[in-house]
Parts: structure tokens; sequence; C-alpha cells
């Protein structure tokens, strides 16, 4: 996945997109104020400068995906662990909820049910059948919507064809109106993630951490 | 038998023989307390782990602190007691056993915490290999499991431990009981009758122990401390911390120690056995432990504050300068500056100056895990994902529990035991047998109760 900073507005589109397509529930506004809000994918949110010349800058953060997860090696389960195509995923029934992962992740995009989830209505008549509901005591996370993933494959397979660049696209990415979040396969050398990778502009989140995150933040170049 | 030891055996069967209403209402009100946290939980397991001031970032705090505390302060027992006996230092002999009895019920409150704090504590026995028809075995790779190791391996030894040198004072006090009494010491002293034989092999058993345990309880702290230096967590991810652990496990485990001995003298009327010469010593140890714990805070936060790393140095001033600096000054007053300026005097070496500090220390040890764990995680990287903590209810009714949970253990652990080794006083030289030096075989032979 490549983001690009330059082009992110900080509308939080993909916040919203995110919540809606993976059933994240709404901590409410006590939960909230004591740390408990669960956003899969946050914007952050950072000012440079004084007041009048402030400078306003955006960072979209979710699991990173890492290829060298701290969280993967950390869980005494295998709740968390990574995948034969190289998702770092998190099976919510094998989870006993040490939060080791999540003291682990630098990110800090690991989220903990603290209590049954719930939702404000009328979010309770809108959830999404194809991903399951987490119960108290366990850990989640941003899953690169794998179940678009595991859906756009099936698809493919059964045209007996190859998954096409763009075919496939995660919750935020679909819904950023400034295409902000590109989805694709890094290692296809002709993708449009790939090409953008190459531009130049790539980087990678707290890269000396040495977790070896798999998302690219396009650097941000316009001055406005 | 002469007259000493007639007078030895009274004294310290006396707990056993005699109770009064005291103890009655001190075990009463010891099980209120420990019923508030077994209530906690039960409303911790039936809400979530919400009910706690947990939060995101902050995913640990009084949970893990108390685990690491009281694993910490099992290392008084057996540890101590071991080298005491390695080392054949004959003041030892009142003092082993309430070490031993230390280690183990300290090690049975520390272990909980790692389950009581699970998101999901009824499947915590997924973090123990067993055969399973799904074939998932725990990771290995994880600290946790290592934890779950190394802890159930210092529990068998050290239960084993206390176990080995109390099966003569087992015997001793079957022989001088009846009925259900009887039976029961029947069954816990093992059919000791006291043979050359049998004595042989107690002590090639104690010996053996006395060696392994060493290692097993310095590995145990070492890979506690592993749970935080194995993460790439800024002020975690440290080299020092193994032995800076054990450092301050076996510090907090003596001055739990000194506590320990000093309540036992008093409430149980054991001054003639617990001299001030024993707290003297200990006192010596505990400030050599105070000093040695000094250099390793001084180690650990010069190299990170020359070092200068941008999220080193952000949880750095957390805890000297911000919001966590009171506690941790407290911590540096309680760890240090009370029990040097205590201890560093002989006119203040005194069974209450040594009571006094080592308070201090069980203080500042728990404050010290606390401050370990909290702002490190309250500060990782992304300044956007800061946080902060702050305790409630439930998790300080379990805190408190805790140490309700230990004396009460204690109580009544020196209501069925005596406290104090019998027959290692008898076959000792402290105190002196005044006018009686006696050969070791010839105090065996004083000892053998059946042919």
């Amino acid at each position: 996945m490549v983001v690009d900073l330059d082009t992110c507005t900080g509308c939080e589109a993909c916040v919203v997109a995110c919540h809606a397509e993976n059933n994240i529930p709404t901590a409410g506004p006590d939960e909230a104020a004591r740390g408990r809000a669960m956003h899969w994918l946050r914007v952050e949110r950072y000012w440079e400068g004084e007041f009048p010349d402030a400078r306003l800058k955006f960072r979209p953060v979710l699991c990173q995906q890492c290829d060298a997860a701290p969280c993967e090696s950390v869980c005494p389960t295998y709740a968390s662990h990574h995948t034969d195509e190289g998702l770092n995923a998190q099976v919510y029934n094998r989870c006993i909820g040490t939060r080791y992962c999540a003291n682990a992740c630098p990110y800090n995009v690991r989220f903990f049910n603290f209590f049954n989830p719930q939702w404000d209505k009328p979010l309770h008549l809108q959830f999404n059948p194809d991903v399951s509901i987490r119960e108290v005591g366990v850990m989640e996370k941003c899953t690169f919507c794998v179940q678009r993933i595991k859906a756009v494959e099936q698809t493919a397979d059964a045209e007996q064809r190859e998954m096409k660049d763009g075919e496939l696209k995660p919750a935020c990415a679909q819904s950023c109106p400034a295409t902000a979040i590109v989805f694709g396969d890094l290692n296809d050398p002709e993708s449009r993630v790939a090409r953008l990778f190459e531009s130049g502009r790539g980087e990678k989140l707290l890269e000396d951490v040495g977790a070896q995150p798999k998302i690219v933040y396009l650097k941000r170049q316009a001055e406005v | 038998m002469s007259e000493y030891a007639d007078t030895l055996v009274a004294d310290l069967l006396r707990p056993l023989v005699k109770t009064s209403w005291r103890f009655w209402t001190l075990v009463v009100l010891l099980l209120g307390v420990v019923s508030l946290g077994v209530g906690s939980f039960a409303y911790q397991v039936n809400t979530g782990i919400g009910v706690w001031g947990l939060n995101s970032p902050v995913f640990w705090a009084f949970d893990i602190t108390n685990f690491v505390f009281w694993i910490g302060i099992s290392h008084a027992g057996t540890l101590i007691s071991a080298i005491l006996r390695l080392v054949n230092a004959e003041w030892r002999r009142p003092v082993t056993r309430c070490a031993e009895v230390i280690t183990v019920f300290a090690l049975m409150i520390g272990a909980m915490f790692p389950i009581v704090h699970l998101g999901r504590p009824w499947l915590f026995f997924w973090l123990m290999p067993y055969p399973t028809e799904r074939q998932i075995w725990p990771n290995f790779r994880s600290p946790l499991v290592w934890d779950f190791f190394a802890i159930t391996t210092y529990l068998t030894g050290s239960s084993l431990f206390l176990y080995l040198p109390t099966i003569p004072d087992f015997a001793l006090v079957r022989d001088k009981a009846t009925g259900f009494r009887r039976r029961l010491y029947s069954i816990l002293a093992l059919g000791w009758s006291g043979t050359t034989k049998q004595w042989h092999r107690l002590e090639s058993a104690m010996q053996i122990m006395a060696i392994a345990i060493v290692p097993v309880a310095v590995s145990v702290h070492t890979i506690v401390s592993f749970d935080f230096s194995m993460a790439p967590v800024p002020g975690w991810h440290s080299t020092i911390f193994g032995p800076y652990f054990v450092a301050g496990a076996i510090f907090s485990g003596i001055a739990a120690l000194i506590i320990a001995m000093a309540s036992i003298r008093k409430f149980l009327h054991l001054e003639k056995y617990l001299h001030p010469v024993h707290f003297e010593n200990l006192g010596k140890l505990l400030l050599l432990m105070s000093l040695l714990w000094g250099y390793f805070v001084f180690a650990e936060r010069l190299t990170t504050w020359y070092g200068n790393a941008g999220s080193e140095m952000t949880v750095f001033w957390q805890t000297q300068r911000l919001s966590f600096a009171p506690l941790y000054w407290t911590m540096v007053v309680a760890n240090f500056i009370v029990p040097v300026t205590i201890l560093s005097f002989k006119r203040t070496r005194t069974i209450a100056g040594c009571v006094v500090a080592s308070f201090g220390v069980v203080l500042g040890m728990w404050l010290e895990r606390f401050l370990i764990i909290v702002p490190a995680l309250g500060h990782k990287y992304l300044a956007y994902s800061w946080g902060s903590y702050r305790p409630r209810t439930p998790e300080i009714l379990l805190l408190v529990a805790t140490f309700g949970a230990m004396v009460l253990l204690y109580v009544l652990f020196s209501k069925v035991v005596p406290i104090i080794s019998i027959w290692e006083m008898k076959i000792g030289e402290h105190p002196k047998l005044a006018h009686e030096q006696r050969t070791r075989d010839e105090a065996q032979a004083m000892w053998r109760t059946q042919p």
C-alpha cells in the first residue's frame, strides 16, 4: 500500500469506511476519553510552526503489515502470525488477551476489546456479514481488508487468471476522495504502487525500529 | 534431652499449640481483604478488563507491576537461604525457613497475575504445551511462554526446597500430636524416623537443591526482565535489564524477609531465637543491595542520557522531570537514600531501623517496576498516540488483596508448621549450647526419636 501525504486532506473518510467495512465498535465519548477508542486506521495530525505561520500535516496510520513484525514473535499463542501471503494476521479465536503484541507494536495500531463490543444506533443494522465480530478480551487490528482480498482471489481463481492491478481496493483506498491511498502488489514492477514507491518520494514510517513495514508513504512536497 | 532442647521445642511449637482470639481476628480480617480482591477479579471477568484503568497505548500497568514485584519478592527466600546454606553461615539457622516460605507464597501470588491480567483468563492454559486435536503448540519465541516454564520450574524447585528441611520437624510434631493431627503430620513426615541413612539422604538432597535453585532463581527474574527488554519499546529495550532485575528482586526479597522476621519475632514472641544480630546481618545485605541497585540505576540512566536517542529521551524525561517525576524521586528516596542512610550506621542499624528501611524498599521496588512499564508504554514513538494512565478501584483492590493474601498465607503457615526450623536450631551452634559443645553426630543422636 502507498499513502501519498501530498494529496491526503485529512478528511477521515477512510476512517469511517474502515469502521463500516470491518464492524469496528464505537467506544462512546466516555470510553474514548479514557483512551479506548478503536480506529484501525487513524489520521494523525501534527502542527508545525507557531500561529499564524502554522502548518498542518496529516498522516494516515494503520497496521504496517511488517515483515519482521514485533507483535508476531511475542504472541504466546500464535494469534498474531504471518500468513504465507505476507499478511500480518490476527486470529481472534486464538487470542487470549495478553496485550503483549500491542505493547511491542511501534506504531500503536493494535486495539483491545476492553468490553464486549457495542455500536451506536443505527450502526448495529449495517454489519458487514463477511467480517466476524470480536468479543471482549481479544486484540484486533487492520487486516488489509482480508475479506476483500479473499473475494478477489476467488474470483480470479474461478476465471483462471491472475489478479489485476487495481482490481482490489481495501475500504480506505476505495473511499479516499483524493486517491491518496493506493493498494497493489509491490512485487509487481508494473503495478501502480511499485511505480509510486520508485518515484523517489517513497519512505517508510519508523524504518529504523527495524520492523520492516510494508506501507510506503510518499513524502510531502507541496508548500500548502 | 537437654534442658535447652526442651525449651527450644516448647518455644518453637507454641504457635502450633496455642491459638488466641487475636489469631482468629487477624485471619478473618485478612480473609476480608483477600475476598475484596477475589470480588474485584470476578467483576473484571464478568465485565471485561475495561474496569481497570488500562487504555490504548498503556496496555499493562498495575497487573504486570504486581507480577514483577511479587516474583521479585520471591527471590528472598530461596536465593538467600540457598546462598547462606552453601557458605554454611551459622547465623542462617533461624532465618532460612522464614525466607523459603516467602518464596513459595510470593511466587504463587505473582504467578497468578499473568492469568488474572488476560483478556480471556479462562483460556490461560493455551500458554502451556499440551496435546490438542488442533495440533497447536504455544509460540516458543514468546517471552511469555519462557515465563511459564521459568515460573513453574522455580515454583516446583522452591516448594521442594521448603519441604525437604521441614520433614524432620513434621516428624517431631507427629510424635507429639494425637488424633487427626497425628495422621496429617504422619503423611507430611513421609515416614521419617531419623536414621543415619535418612539424615544422609536429606543432607544430600538439600545440598543438590541449594546448588540447583540458585541458577533457577537468577534465570527466573532474567526471563521476567525479558518480557520488557525483548520488545522494541523505548525505555524497555536494554541489555542491562537481566542483571538489573535480578538485583532488584533480591533487594526487595531481603526487605520482605526483614519485615516478616520482625513480625514473627514480635507476635510469636521468638525474641530468644531471632536476635538483633540477624537483623544486623540482613541489614548489611540490604545495604549492599541498595548500593548495587543505585549503581544499576545510575548506569542505566547515564547510558540512556548520553546516547540521547530521540524516543528514549522522551521516556527518560517523563520519569526524570515530567509527569512521572514525583513517583520517580519517591522511588529514589525510598530505595536508596533512606536505606543507605539508616543502614550505613551501626547505631541506626537496629531492628526498628532495618524494618523502616525495608518498608521503604518494598514501596520503592513496586514503584520501580511501575515506572519501567507505564511511562514507556505511554510514550512510544508516534507522539499522536501517546497516552497516560490512572488506576481505578478494581485494580487498586487487587493490589491490596495481594498483600492481604501474602500475610494470610504466612499467618496460616506459621500456625501449622514451626516457622523456625527446630532441628536445624538443635544441630546448630546458634544460639550456642552454652556448656554442652556437641559434635554433629551427638546432636543428631539427641534428636533421634524412633529406633
